[in-house]
């Protein structure tokens, strides 16, 4: 449940962000690299509960969960990973490195 | 209705102390370790053991998270190796800030390595830099051989794996575990990952480990 530390720190980020345009904002669209392993529904509910009483309450978030890149050894192509069976989407070698996860990232904010 | 592009990242708060955590640590040219596991996989055997027998090779001090409780951090006291305990009160794993502040109540000036005992949990720490030179994963046969696959991101991102109740496999307590499987399953997730089969109990595969240790804090990188 590390999605209450992250939902801490996003309404923070949006908070100050809003304040800083002097704006009430009602939705935020955020990324994060799968690596993250941040689970929607538990970051949603962190959030409305911490939101509460705050210029945030009743905001919508949306989220967008970015693929793990990967980059191919063999033929330099750099592929989305599927975990489940990870290989090179190109030639199908298993022969590749990961590349940094994408960060989680404040995107935009609605108002 | 507006939007504003905004592009800020998040977890900026904690990264900072994250980076300000990595600086403090090489200042004092200090190796620093996030130990990563799901909870009863035997890190505080792994450390009491390492501990007692570098005892005259490197001087290693240790950072346990918890929930609650200093039962770690008594274990550890029992080595004579300086431990400061941070109980997070509910929290799954450990913030920068936290790591921050019991960094600073270490003999800074004494140490070679720390440790972080992170909170036992597969999923959540892997999320947090702390300022760590690397993350290790530790994985207990107990736990069966499919853990690579199903948490792939601690698998991913650690440096070192630690293969830990090995003597479960000679006793044929745990007949059903692969353990070409999960060395397997993790290179496939992270080429470069060192992997040592190891039991903390009966100290089989251990000196293999306190090489690389050794190594490792000697040339304070990962």
């Amino acid at each position: 449940m590390h999605e209450m530390m992250v939902a801490e720190n996003l309404l923070a980020v949006i908070s100050d962000e809003a304040a800083k345009r002097n704006v009430k904002p009602i939705g935020a669209k955020i990324s994060c690299g799968k690596l993250y392993a941040i689970n929607d529904e538990a970051l949603c509910f962190a959030f409305e509960a911490i939101a509460k009483g705050t210029d945030c309450e009743g905001l919508k978030l949306e989220i967008e969960h970015k693929p793990i890149q990967g980059r191919c050894i063999k033929c330099d192509e750099t592929f989305s990973v599927d975990l489940s069976s990870p290989k090179c989407s190109k030639c199908g070698s298993d022969d590749f490195e990961l590349l940094p996860d994408a960060p989680l990232l404040l995107e935009e904010i609605e108002f | 209705m507006q939007k504003v592009d905004v592009g800020k990242k998040i977890l900026s708060a904690n990264e900072e102390y994250a980076f300000k955590n990595a600086r403090f640590l090489t200042e004092h040219e200090i190796l620093c370790l996030n130990m990563i596991s799901s909870p009863g996989s035997g890190k505080t055997t792994i450390l009491t053991r390492t501990i007692n027998e570098l005892k005259d090779k490197i001087k290693i001090g240790v950072i346990e998270g918890d929930i609650q409780t200093d039962l770690d951090a008594k274990r550890i006291r029992a080595t004579k190796a300086p431990v400061i305990q941070i109980n997070t009160d509910g929290a799954c794993h450990l913030s920068a800030a936290q790591v921050d502040k019991a960094l600073r109540k270490l003999p800074m000036d004494d140490l070679d390595l720390i440790f972080i005992e992170n909170v036992g949990n597969l999923v959540c720490p892997s999320a947090f830099e702390l300022g760590e030179a690397g993350k290790m994963v530790v994985l207990s046969v107990a736990e069966g051989d499919d853990k690579p696959v199903k948490y792939p991101s601690i698998f991913a991102k650690s440096k070192v794996l630690l293969i830990n109740k090995i003597d479960l496999l000679a006793a044929g307590a745990q007949g059903d575990f692969d353990i070409e499987r999960v060395k397997a399953d993790a290179r496939k997730l992270n080429k470069g990952i060192e992997i040592f089969p190891i039991s903390a109990k009966t100290g089989e595969g251990m000196t293999n480990w306190y090489k690389w240790l050794i190594k490792s804090a000697r040339k304070n990188s990962v």
